[in-house]
């Protein structure tokens, strides 16, 4: 194998025109020969310059743009020293130009924010879904939630704490469908080895770090025997590298009925991309709604922050009364990530105090707060640590 | 008052495309660890940012000092931590810079003049600046050459951003004499380097708004080096659609810069080019007492004149123009985000370049002290906030 990859690279040097044929096979001996490919997926050094970090933020539609302003200003009040570059995304457009121009921004910064952007049903169905096209693009494979009970918020369920990996590119979601017979409509779930390997891969890894004790596959092989029997196929070879963790699985029906009768049983799930879609609502869902859960999606180069359950809020935008804990929660997420750990212990903090006092509570969490109110409660409490912050 | 001003801007931080002012209202602040977590209940006794100042040789302590005076006159919360690193004066060792760089490890912002390199080989082939820079990792110099309102040259309304890669290149302190009476020295240009200070470029030009960025170069000489540099900017140029990517060759840009330097928006270029182009762009507006510099590494900030020139000649005599170290630091101050206001005092001081106060430079007859001395009166009597 050795022998093999240096006389290719003796190849490449002399002849660096056999890219074409020989540009697949090249990828599998490693990234020797990053150099020589297409240039357009050069990963660029992160964008710090003088202490200071460069995020792409993209609005998106409904609540997005009110909720990530109230971001913006939290940052600006606590003194992060992270600065925006906001691209917006058009939805009503059907050139795909606009998410060309946002993806292009994230592959300069590395990490961005997003809110989400509306597929709108009335635009003919070469459209593809713009988040969609983003998370492929950039290959963001695993998107990460974390669903924790909050002590000041009532639900029927307490003591919940379950860490949901779902894979974030394939699956249902090729956006791969025909109509082969007028009436008739084929959809193709597409399932592969490659992507559910690294997707149970990152599944563990995450469990190690975090110290779980334990993964859970969620599936329907029973039906679907190829598919997601390739799936949970791969997910057992994983397993067999981490003796530590233990490991089952668990079909999609019977999941979703423990997680409304007994969700303290699960620990990290992990899943395609429909179950993972299902699943993480219900989860949201049980620990206080939408307004209250962050969510990750990670890739081999790029971050994206944003709500886990990414809805766009149409009905309720622009009356300030959306609840920005999520988004709130998932702009520590992405400190996390750049490696500012005090400014995301203080934020996450002050939110979660503020979580505390019912008068504060939204209108999902069944109470009569206002946006404004939370976020100022939010930056008095962040104030009241004695940090430095912005106002004197 | 500043609270009002203050709440009537946030409505204006949450639109998109705001004007400059209120782009400045809404820039975050960088925080040194240090001041985090004080033990009393009001953070505002403690909002003193820190910043490590090094005055370095000539003119510099005169400079320094009008540096401090103008911030003592507008209360502005800056401390200052002095070390005199100079190879001169023979202040300079191991352990100076050592704990100038601690100091500046801890304070993430510098304010520093021109520390000279003798001319004379004592043993030392890099200097202390460039162990300095090299420790930090300071690899983009950025020099914002504009025209002085108020003072005319040849040019005027002149805009250009010059960034200059700082750590490699003619300047890697690599020589040596392989046969007697033949010297080799060494450039260096690497690719991660070259696109580092390439991203920053177009970074630099996406983050303020410009619309060209040129490279600068001598590829059809230095085939492989410069060849190398260029690549890495042309692959870097791809992520940034929206700007335009030229090049040029350094003996064209000189003469186009004394012709026609409009035609310029953002260049960027390696070490020796960078400290020529810094040099003659700073001519253009009026000398080496007029331009501020910065230099970025990925966690530190360092604010010094754009043209390094220490002016031993003009030592102790009051005539060096403090205008380019009182414009950096009031870059210095827009970096820490300190208040809103100092961002005015430093377009104040641009405008004290009217004729009664203009230093020997610029052709007037005024000394520094009174210099410093119009520019702390026109601080006192600002209007009230």
């Amino acid at each position: 194998m050795a022998a093999h990859s240096s006389l290719l690279s003796v190849f490449k040097i002399i002849n660096p025109r056999w890219n074409g044929p020989l540009g697949n096979s090249v990828k599998i001996f490693g990234t020797t020969f990053t150099n020589h490919r297409n240039k357009t997926t050069l990963t660029p050094p992160p964008a710090k310059y003088g202490g200071r970090h460069t995020v792409t933020l993209i609005p998106g539609d409904g609540i997005g743009p009110e909720l990530l302003s109230h971001v913006k200003e939290v940052f600006r009040f606590s003194c992060v020293p992270v600065d925006f570059e906001v691209v917006q995304v058009n939805s009503a457009m059907e050139s795909e130009d606009d998410i060309m121009d946002a993806i292009t921004a994230i592959r300069r910064n590395g990490v961005a924010l997003k809110g989400n952007i509306e597929t709108k049903h009335t635009l003919p169905p070469s459209v593809k879904s713009r988040n969609n096209v983003l998370r492929t693009t950039l290959d963001l494979y695993a998107n990460v939630m974390h669903c924790q009970s909050l002590p000041g918020v009532q639900t029927r369920h307490k003591d919940i704490d379950i860490m949901i990996i779902r894979e974030n590119t394939e699956g249902e979601y090729s956006s791969l469908e025909h109509e082969s017979v007028p009436g008739v409509v084929e959809c193709l779930k597409i399932i592969t080895r490659n992507n559910s390997l690294r997707i149970a891969d990152y599944a563990f890894q995450l469990a190690r770090e975090k110290g779980r004790s334990r993964v859970t596959a969620v599936h329907k092989a029973n039906i679907m025997k190829l598919g997601d029997g390739l799936f949970l196929q791969c997910c057992r070879e994983v397993a067999s590298g981490y003796p530590d963790i233990t490991f089952d699985s668990m079909i999609v029906d019977n999941t979703t009925m423990q997680l409304v009768s007994k969700p303290q049983q699960f620990d990290v799930m992990v899943m395609p991309n429909l179950y993972g879609n299902v699943v993480s609502n219900v989860c949201a869902g049980l620990v206080g709604g939408p307004g209250l859960v962050p969510g990750a999606n990670y890739g081999q180069d790029y971050a994206v922050f944003e709500t886990a359950t990414r809805n766009t809020g149409k009905s309720i935008a622009g009356k300030n009364i959306a609840n920005p804990t999520a988004m709130l929660l998932a702009s520590c997420m992405m400190l996390d990530h750049l490696k500012l750990y005090n400014y995301a212990t203080l934020i996450r903090n002050a939110v979660l105090t503020t979580m505390n006092e019912t008068r504060l509570h939204t209108a999902d969490l069944g109470g009569q707060g206002t946006t404004l109110e939370v976020v100022q409660s939010v930056m008095r409490v962040i104030q009241s640590k004695g940090q430095l912050t912005a106002e004197f | 008052m500043a609270a009002a001003l203050r709440r009537s801007f946030s409505p204006f931080v949450k639109g998109l495309g705001a004007s400059r002012w209120q782009q400045l209202a809404s820039r975050q602040l960088s925080l040194s660890p240090g001041l985090c977590g004080s033990e009393s209940p009001l953070a505002r006794a403690d909002a003193i940012f820190k910043v490590t100042m090094i005055p370095g040789d000539g003119v510099g302590p005169e400079l320094m000092t009008a540096v401090k005076d103008v911030f003592k006159a507008g209360d502005i919360p800056v401390e200052f931590e002095e070390f005199h690193l100079s190879e001169v004066q023979h202040m300079a060792s191991e352990d100076k810079l050592d704990h100038v760089l601690s100091s500046m490890k801890n304070n993430k912002v510098a304010i520093k003049g021109k520390i000279h390199t003798p001319m004379e080989y004592k043993g030392e082939l890099a200097s202390y600046e460039m162990k300095l820079r090299r420790k930090l990792d300071l690899f983009a110099n950025v020099v914002h050459v504009n025209s002085l309102p108020g003072y005319s040259t040849r040019h005027n309304n002149l805009d250009l951003v010059i960034i200059r890669e700082q750590t490699e290149g003619e300047y890697s302190s690599l020589e040596h004499e392989s046969v007697p009476g033949v010297i080799e020295c060494l450039k260096i240009i690497t690719r991660d380097k070259s696109r580092r200070i390439a991203k920053f470029a177009f970074d630099y030009a996406t983050k303020k708004g410009r619309s060209k960025v040129t490279a600068v170069h001598k590829a059809n000489i230095m085939k492989l080096a410069d060849g190398l540099f260029l690549q890495s900017c042309a692959e870097v140029a791809q992520l940034y659609p929206k700007i335009k990517y030229e090049n040029i060759i350094i003996d064209n840009c000189c003469m186009q810069l004394v012709q026609n330097p409009y035609q310029f928006d953002v260049l960027v270029m390696p070490n020796l080019y960078g400290n020529i182009i810094d040099n003659l762009a700073a001519g253009l507006v009026g000398g080496a007492g007029v331009v501020p510099g910065e230099s970025y590494s990925a966690e530190y900030a360092v604010f010094e004149t754009g043209a390094r020139h220490p002016f031993a000649q003009a030592v102790g005599r009051n005539i060096a123009n403090p205008t380019a170290m009182l414009l950096s630091s009031a870059n210095m101050l827009k970096h820490l985000n300190v208040l809103v206001l100092m961002v005015v005092c430093g377009s104040m001081f641009v405008y004290l370049c009217t004729p009664q106060v203009r230093t020997r430079d610029l052709g007037g007859y005024s000394t520094t002290g009174d210099f410093v001395h119009a520019v702390v009166e026109n601080l006192r009597h600002r209007p009230a906030h």
